[in-house]
Order: structure tokens, then sequence, then C-alpha cells
């Protein structure tokens, strides 16, 4: 009896210890930090909704409806996406108070794909200073790639200077001896391509580049800096405008019967913003370069990812308007974020979602092109480094040529 | 004069404020500076920033409440000089490594310097047509700030990132908080230099000139020195504004200092109630929290939303938050009697 007795307690007392063991284990897995829990990941941003850059604000609004999808597909590990968006009117100083709000108040585990050059500067040292993931901004600039200095800030698409080393490496093979005529718009996004493509031409950039000219956005039309390029006598003309200035200058050089072999910036590239206006016609034979597929283009009609994407669109965006690259670039962006998140597992601190982040291999959205693919290392902070060239033919852009990496090493 | 340059001079129709109603009485004031003290041990770092950002855009509005409702004159360019203000703090602080709280007086100094020239040829213009001139200074400022020959100091386009200053003598205080009392202290001690300002020979002499510049100039009073010393302190002010929000929120940029900036001071003027000085406080708080409230109504109007928030404003107490006040001095005023 005793003995039967002995052993009852034994077993009982084993299998308390392996519960015990089994429960310490499981909460050994899982690991949160201030914003994530069982149940929520919370996840802060801030969007220009007013002021001059307001037409950028869809692309917040497209990931909070791409959240709200993965929330409807039960979440990410069981956990729903609590996607806290704010507006900071494209103002610095609005910018700072908003993410404050977001990491203090709110209580974020990561703020994702804030948008702006000066707002992301301006939050970029307060986040780092607090071990907060700056994740994927929503910029161009080449800075953000830093992670020596900055481990907790990280980019998301090509960077300026990136793609216009392409069209440089592009222009070495296949043009040696053009005379290169640079037309840039006077702020840091017109001289970031202007950097990366004197960068790119290296040692030939002194002997290539024959004219530089920049306008200022505020200047109602570009015409007159056409015709003194033109007077040059260049034979190939870089187009680092923003869409309304690229789509003058595409006009303009057809209207004063100059021909040269014209590249325009991926910004500008849009079909229905740029190339339309500018004249079909006009437009024949113009190179660009793109990283994502063009939701407008029917090329794309039978491709899967670009069919899950309009599915999307008629689903939690309906009446979204097709031709704006900004929900294309909203949906990859928020995908790559599901991605990280996924790859966190029951790790969800800060740290861990930094480390995921950078540890992404040949990931690919449904929204980039073929053959485009995230890479990231702990040593690299630029997740999209390749674009394919393609040159304007009829209605649409025509890819063409391999897809070409530009990597930039600070 | 013909009608029509009599409508269009005698369109700044201000109130003539007596000068003793410019200011709180003793008991208010009192009270007031009490809860600006308080407050910080109460709530997050983050409102901390948020009323820090209240205390400069109300340094900010009360300059211009010193143009406007001091010496009548219209401007919508008070962004220049924030900006101004700004970037010398933050070049000084950056390049030459000088303490924060010294590079202060010399942004007020230098925008000073700058709003009395700027003055001389804005003495010529009055009204409507003044406010146009600033508002040029205000839209011209952000190139200015972008050009090339200036870029290695200004950062360009890029901007300029500044370090926040610790608590000094090792005080047990975050750096917001410290903060908030720093510029607490500097904004106590312009409001009462400005208030003085305004009971003094000068700021007799200004309102003189608002309230009817010929008669002025007939009594002695030298008209164009006091409008352009208006123009200069207001400047000044609004200088040292723009340094202390440069440290504080640690960034300059060109994008931070658009004619929105302008647009929001003079709001925060008219909702405080223009020419009386202790209502700057509360436009400036107007013009930080509004916005947030109207976001989080709507985000998708949030601009139409603060409009109606704004017209409401104007509408029930078109004399802002003065003549709040005043209504409520009537009310205690009543409950004291019975």
């Amino acid at each position: 009896m005793r003995g039967m007795q002995k052993l009852r307690i034994a077993a009982f007392s084993t299998a308390v210890i392996t519960f015990a063991a089994m429960s310490s284990s499981a909460l050994a897995q899982k690991k949160y930090d201030t914003g994530a829990t069982d149940t929520e990941i919370k996840i802060g941003n801030t969007m220009p909704y007013s002021g001059p850059a307001s037409a950028y604000g869809i692309i917040g609004k497209t990931e909070a409806a791409y959240f709200k999808m993965i929330n409807d597909q039960g979440g990410i590990n069981g956990r729903k996406i609590n996607f806290m968006t704010y507006d900071d009117a494209y103002s610095p100083p609005k910018a700072v108070e908003q993410v404050r709000k977001l990491v203090e108040s709110d209580e974020v585990l990561i703020v994702f794909n804030p948008l702006g050059t000066p707002s992301n500067t301006a939050i970029q040292k307060y986040l780092n200073a607090k071990k907060i993931p700056q994740l994927f901004v929503a910029t161009g600039a080449t800075k953000w790639n830093d992670p020596k200095h900055f481990p907790w800030t990280m980019g998301w698409q090509p960077s300026y200077q990136s793609e216009a080393r392409i069209y440089a490496k592009y222009l070495l093979k296949e043009k040696p001896n053009a005379k290169i005529a640079i037309l840039y718009q006077n702020d840091d996004f017109g001289k970031d391509y202007l950097k990366g493509t004197m960068d790119g031409l290296g040692d030939k950039a002194k002997t290539m580049v024959i004219a530089q000219e920049s306008y200022e956005v505020s200047e109602p039309t570009i015409d007159s800096h056409i015709v003194k390029l033109k007077a040059t006598g260049a034979d190939v003309l870089m187009i680092y405008a923003t869409p309304k200035f690229g789509a003058q200058t595409v006009k303009k050089t057809a209207e004063i019967e100059w021909k040269p072999l014209q590249i325009m910036t991926n910004v500008s590239a849009s079909v229905g913003g740029v190339m339309k206006p500018a004249g079909f016609d006009n437009a024949q034979g113009v190179l660009s370069a793109a990283y994502a597929k063009d939701g407008a283009d029917p090329q794309w009609d039978n491709d899967p990812g670009m069919k899950k994407w309009v599915a999307f669109l008629d689903k939690y965006m309906p009446g979204a308007n097709k031709t704006d690259g900004s929900i294309v670039y909203g949906y990859g962006a928020a995908q790559t974020l599901v991605k990280v998140l996924q790859m966190c597992g029951d790790n969800l601190t800060r740290a861990n979602v930094m480390k995921q982040a950078a540890s992404l291999k040949d990931f690919e959205t449904d929204t980039l092109l073929p053959g485009v693919k995230i890479n990231t290392s702990a040593t690299d902070f630029a997740p999209i480094a390749q674009l394919q060239m393609m040159r304007f033919k009829g209605e649409k852009w025509d890819l063409f040529g391999d897809i070409i990496s530009g990597d930039v090493t600070n | 004069m013909s009608a029509i340059q009599e409508t269009v001079t005698d369109a700044p129709a201000i109130d003539a404020v007596p000068k003793r109603a410019m200011t709180l009485g003793a008991g208010t004031s009192a009270v007031v500076l009490l809860l600006l003290l308080v407050m910080p041990l109460f709530v997050k770092n983050f409102v901390i920033f948020q009323l820090t950002t209240v205390l400069i855009y109300g340094l900010a509005v009360l300059a211009l409440n010193i143009l406007t409702g001091g010496s009548g004159q219209f401007s919508l360019g008070q962004s220049a000089f924030y900006a101004l203000g700004a970037y010398i703090s933050a070049v000084l602080m950056e390049h030459a490594g000088m303490n924060y709280a010294l590079t202060l007086p010399i942004s007020g100094i230098i925008c000073f310097a700058f709003g009395f020239l700027f003055g001389l040829p804005a003495l010529r213009l009055s009204g409507i047509y003044l406010a146009l001139a600033t508002f040029a200074l205000a839209v011209a400022m952000p190139q200015f700030l972008k050009l090339g020959a200036l870029e290695e100091w200004t950062g360009g386009v890029q901007g300029l990132v500044v370090t926040k200053p610790d608590a000094p003598f090792g005080l047990p205080l975050s750096q917001d908080t410290w903060l908030y009392y720093f510029t607490l202290a500097i904004a106590i001690a312009i409001y009462i230099a400005s208030i003085n300002l305004l009971r003094s020979r000068s700021g007799r002499a200004m309102m003189a000139i608002r309230d009817n510049e010929i008669a002025a100039s007939a009594m002695g009073i030298n008209v164009a020195l006091y409008k352009t010393l208006a123009f200069g302190v207001s400047a000044g002010i609004t200088g040292v504004a723009g340094g202390l929000g440069a440290i504080v929120v640690q960034f300059v940029a060109p994008d931070s200092y658009t004619i929105q900036l302008a647009i929001a001071l003079f709001l925060g003027m008219v909702v405080g109630g223009v020419g009386w000085l202790p209502g700057s406080i509360v436009g400036a708080a107007f013009i930080v929290f509004v916005p947030n409230i109207a976001e989080s109504i709507s985000k998708g109007l949030s601009g139409a939303v603060f409009g109606v928030l704004l017209f409401v404003v104007i509408f029930l107490v078109p004399h802002g938050a003065r003549q709040v006040a005043l209504v409520c001095q009537h009310w205690i005023g009543k409950l004291k009697r019975s």
C-alpha cells in the first residue's frame, strides 16, 4: 500500500516537473517587446495625408487595407496587426511629434514605412537612440543603407543613386561615345540622381557629360532649359524630373525636333501620368528602368501576383485607381513587412524584427518584376537594389535586357 | 483719398485694445504659471514635448501679436524669421560647437537686425500690401535655405540634425523635462519684457500709430522708427522661438519652414485674440492640438474637420480667447457681487 502511494507521488511529481519544464520552455520561446502580445502587433506609421505631398497618402491607405486583409485571414501567427497611421503633413516637426506619440503613447513595436526624406531624417536619431526599428522607409535617398551608424533604420525601394548607376552602366556599354546632357530637379531627389550618374560613369563622366541643367519645382515650364540643352549638341538626354516636368520635356524635345536618346527616371515612368500627356508619338524609344509591375499594363493581366493584387483591390479598396503606382508600392512594402513578421515567429522583440528584416533571402512580392528579389544582410540594408531597363513602344513599356543590380555601398 | 483707397488702407480693423486689457490679473497669472510649472510632473515625455512645442509656438505668436496687435502691421512672413533663427542656432551648435543656450541670443539679435532692415522698405506698404510683401518673404525663405552656396552650412535640402542637450549640473531631469523648463523660463522672461515694452513710452507710441497713424505723427511720434522697431522686436522674438524649435525638434530642414507655418502662426494669433498677449499660448495650443483632434475624428477629411472647427471658433468667438476670458471675468465678477 505504502509502496503504491510512493509510486503515485513519484508519478505525480514527475508529471508536474515535466509539465513545468514544458511550460517554461514554451514561455522561453515567446518573447515580446512593448507593442507585441499574444493577440496583437502594434505597427506605427506617418504619412502626408494633408499638405503638399498628400498624393502619397494613398500608400498609407493601401497598407492599412493590406493589413486588414491579413487580419481577416487570421493575422500573423495568430496575432492581429494594429496599424496606426498619422498625418505629418510632410512637415518634419510634425513627423517628430507624431512618431513620439506612436512610440511613447501608443507604444508601437516598430515604425514602418514613414514617408519623405526630410521627415525620416528628423526621426532617425530619435528612433535609433530608443532602439526602435524604423523599417522600410518610403524614400529613395541613399543614406538609409547605413547599418553601421543607424542599425535601426532600413530602406526598401531602390535608391535614386542605384537607379542612376544602372543608366550609367547601360550608357557605358551601349553608347560609350555618348555626349550626355543631364536635366535635374534642384532638390535632394534630382541631386541624388546626378551623383549616381556621375559616380556610375566614373572617370569617363568628365568627357561624356557635356551639360548639366537644373530647374526649380516652382518654374511653370522648363522649355527654355530644353532649348538650351539642344544647343549643346548632346545626343543623350537624362531626365531626372518629377512627372509634370518629365511630360513637358518629352513633348518639348519633339516640338523642337531634337532627337536625343532620352532616359527618364522611374519616378516619372507612369504611362497614364507622363507618357500619355507627352504624346505617345513623342515618347517612342524613351528609356527607363523599373522594379515593380505597372498596374495598368495589360502584359500582367495573367500574372498570378498581379491577379492577387487586383483581387485585393476589388475587395479592400473598391474604386481605387489602378494606374496609381503608389498602390503597387504600398502593397509591396506591406507584404514585405508581413513576411518579416512571419519570420519572427514568437520572438517579437525589436532586435529580432531588425535581425529578420536583415535576413531576407530572395524574397519576391506579388508586385515586383520577375527576377527582382529582395535581399538583405547585416551589412546590406538596401532591400531592393535591382531594376530592369525598359523602352517605350506603342502605348506601353517593353522590358529588355537582364535584371541589373545597382548596389551602392557607403 | 478715394473711397477704394480708404477701404484698403483701413482694412486692418483691429480693435483698439486698452493696455490694461493686454495682460492677465496677478491672481490668474499665478494660477497659470503654477499649472505650467507642475504639468510636466504628471504626463508622459511625449506630452511634455508637445507642451514645449506649444510654448515655442506661443512665443512666435506673441511676437506676431506685438507686431499686429501692438503696432497694427500685418505679417505673413513670420516663418522666414523663425527659419532664420532655427538655422542660426543649428549651424552654431553643429558647426561651431557652441552651447545651445548661447546660440539663442545670437539668433535673436541677427533676426532683430534682419527684421529691422526688412521693416524699412515695408514702411511704404500698409495693410494687405504689407501682408503680401511679407508673404513673399515666407515663400522665398525655403528656397534660400536650399542655395548651393550655403549648402556647406545648411546641409541644403537634407537639413541639419541637431544634438539634443542634457539637463545641466547633473539635474535628475529627462531631456524633455529639462527643455520644457528651459523654454518656459525663456518664454516667461520674454512675456514679461513684452508687456513692459507695450506699457512703456515706445509701446504707447506703437499703439498710437496702430490707432491712427496721422494723429500719431502729428503728436510728434517718429512713425518710421517705431514701425521698423516693432518689426525688429517681432522678428527677434520669432528668431529665439525658431532657435528653441530647432533644439527641441533636433532637426532643421527647408520643408519645416514653409508658408504653412506662417499661416499657422497667423491663425494662432487670431484664435488667441489679436493684441491680447496671454492669448498667444491659447492660440499656440490650438495650432498644435486641434489638427490632431481633427485627424482623430476623420483621417480622410482632417483638413475639412479642422476648417469646420476653425470656422466655429471664429463664428462664436470672433475675438478669440480674449473674448472667452472677458466673459469668464464678467461671470466671476457677478458671482462675487451676489
